[in-house]
């Protein structure tokens, strides 16, 4: 079981990676590789390949890794099968701190960093300190009623979204519109550069803590018996999630469905050992969202595009609930 | 006598408006081997999750090893303390293996992986227990029983030298009860310090030498198990009129149920 288990993991990343590699080839115009390393580009070709689709690529890759990673840490903080960037309102969080930065027409950055960026991801913490604010005012509260404090967060996050929406005038109501289909509409390597930090430190932060994160799956009690320091813990993953979350629906808008599913479906594939779990979910969240962006792409054209969010749902929908009712993939959900 | 392993001194714990723990004084000796029985509610899983740091006292002192638990790191307390909670139900979604693994965090750094040593120590524990035929597969595929094993395993492969557990055998069947408290007493032999909490007075009259009572938040008994298993003392912490009878293999002195004519 461990080895095939090995196996997988190694498949998982490869496979991956190969799609990745190939994914910038593929679109309207289909470019050869060979031409790539030979040299033999024309001109035209050389602005979509690298001007336009690696950089397209990147970033869906860091979205998809970031997405997918957050949804794999909320689950086993939360022990719970739908606590994702979405239901526990911290996606909403970040969409509304960007689009008060664009309501009030701010432009600044600070360190290089994006204002928008710093907005989102202050809306991601602030949605993440009210959910678990509310954990914290009454002890013994379940995970099921967090989710729904998150749930209630999260519409009331959305509404303010919409309000602030009505209060703006016509072009800034439109790129909010534009921004909450999510998608990789807007690139080129600027924008890449501004997920990376946030997403590299966040991952990081993650890697740091993957013994707590077995621990946090079995519960609070058997983590501190073992040694681990919950409250620290928890600030630390909250605090990686809200740098991830926030650094992504900033530029990329929100993705739904990838931090759900992508954390389940490798689950299912290579179990809950985080220690495997983690590069599983990072490479297979990359790979996932790029070929859906690509996807994209392809069905409709350069011009019209629909938004990666819906893509992701369309196919991994069937894809997850397959694995769902079908004995391969040998693992479990969080729990039943 | 030996040293304290625990010591527990004037511990209060207030949840809400309510006192839960009042005043608990206690002390166990290294190599003990002490039941800590009550009435259902009578602070008992808190008293050990204090123990164990997942509850903070309201106040009081506890002791860990000569050594005050507030200076103790929650990694270095796990190094010489292992709990094992009362099942909740959910069945943690990993392989025997991975489970008894866990057991290892607080000898781990970030970023480790897992080294040869820990590896020899998981599988001696999984030899010793009994689990290790089962080494690769699911909790979730165990019964009540053997999972509980596992659980047993995973506290022992912490290293520590001072046990706390709580119902470790309340809802096993006879066979695997009997498994647990083999276990328990060859552990406790070894020289490992157990503080269990059970409402099973036989349990902790048969297995322990040492029985602290608990009664409204304090402490209403502390002393050997054969001066427990008295009609008086069981009338005032229990509010029940006993029966005993002598156990054949040991002259230990057990409860029976009342009986109906």
């Amino acid at each position: 079981m461990k080895r095939r288990r090995t196996i997988r993991v190694l498949l998982i990343v490869c496979l991956s990676a190969a799609a990745l590699v190939v994914a910038p080839l593929i679109g309207y115009r289909l470019i050869n590789p060979l031409d790539v390393l030979g040299g033999g580009l024309t001109e035209l070709e050389m602005q979509i390949f690298w001007d336009i689709r690696v950089p397209r690529v990147c970033l869906g890759a860091l979205a998809g890794a970031g997405l997918a990673l957050s949804g794999m840490v909320f689950q086993a903080m939360f022990r719970n099968v739908l606590a994702t960037p979405f239901t526990l309102g911290v996606s909403s969080g970040a969409s509304l701190g960007a689009a008060l930065y664009v309501v009030l027409g701010l432009q600044f950055s600070l360190a290089g960093i994006a204002g928008v960026s710093l907005w989102a991801f202050a809306g991601a913490a602030l949605a993440i300190l009210l959910v678990y604010g509310i954990t914290l005012m009454r002890p013994g509260f379940s995970a099921a009623s967090t989710l729904l404090a998150g749930v209630a967060v999260s519409f009331f996050f959305s509404s303010l979204i919409l309000f602030t929406q009505y209060l703006s005038d016509f072009s800034g109501s439109y790129r909010i519109v534009r921004w909450l289909m999510g998608g990789f509409g807007l690139v080129g390597y600027q924008a890449v550069f501004s997920v990376l930090p946030f997403v590299v430190s966040g991952v990081a932060l993650v890697a740091y803590l993957l013994h707590e994160l077995n621990l946090l799956t079995v519960g609070d009690d058997v983590a501190a018996s073992r040694g681990v320091d919950c409250v620290k813990a928890r600030r630390l993953l909250f605090f990686a999630t809200s740098l991830m979350v926030g650094g992504i629906v900033a530029v990329c808008g929100p993705i739904g469905f990838i931090g759900m599913m992508a954390p389940h479906i490798c689950r299912l594939l290579v179990g809950h050992d985080h220690l495997r779990l983690m590069p599983v979910t990072l490479a297979f969240g990359a790979a996932f969202l790029v070929l859906c962006d690509g996807f994209a792409r392809a069905v409709t054209g350069s011009y019209a595009e629909i938004p990666v969010g819906v893509i992701t749902a369309l196919l991994g929908g069937p894809f997850f609930l397959w694995l769902l009712v079908s004995d391969t993939g040998g693992g479990r959900l969080m729990e039943d | 006598m030996s040293e304290a392993a625990l010591d527990v001194h004037e511990l209060c714990f207030r949840r809400g408006r309510q006192d839960v723990l009042l005043e608990v004084t206690l002390s166990v000796t290294a190599g003990d081997f002490v039941s800590i029985v009550g009435p259902n509610g009578v602070g008992k899983t808190t008293l050990l999750k204090c123990l164990m740091r997942i509850l903070t006292p309201s106040s009081g002192r506890v002791t860990v090893l000569g050594k005050e638990l507030p200076a103790y790191h929650q990694r270095e307390l796990a190094r010489h303390m292992s709990y094992l909670p009362q099942s909740d139900h959910r069945v943690p979604p990993f392989t025997v293996y991975e489970y008894v693994m866990l057991g290892r965090y607080p000898h781990l750094s970030p970023f480790s992986t897992i080294s040869a040593a820990d590896e020899a120590v998981v599988q001696t524990v999984m030899d010793r227990i009994g689990v290790s035929a089962w080494k690769d597969r699911d909790l979730h595929s165990l019964s009540g029983g053997e999972r509980q094993k596992v659980l047993i395993a995973a506290a022992l492969a912490q290293g520590a030298e001072i046990l706390l557990l709580d119902e470790p055998a309340s809802f096993l069947d006879p066979k695997h009860q009997q498994e647990v408290f083999r276990t328990l007493g060859q552990l406790n032999a070894d020289g490992v310090t157990i503080v269990m909490v059970t409402h099973d007075i036989n349990s902790a009259a048969l297995h322990s030498r040492s029985i602290v009572a608990l009664q409204h938040g304090t402490v209403a008994f502390s002393g050997a198990s054969e001066a427990f298993m008295q009609a008086d003392v069981l009338r005032r912490v229990f509010d029940i009129d006993a029966r005993f009878v002598d156990h054949p293999q040991n002259g230990r002195r057990l409860l029976i149920p009342e009986g109906h004519a």
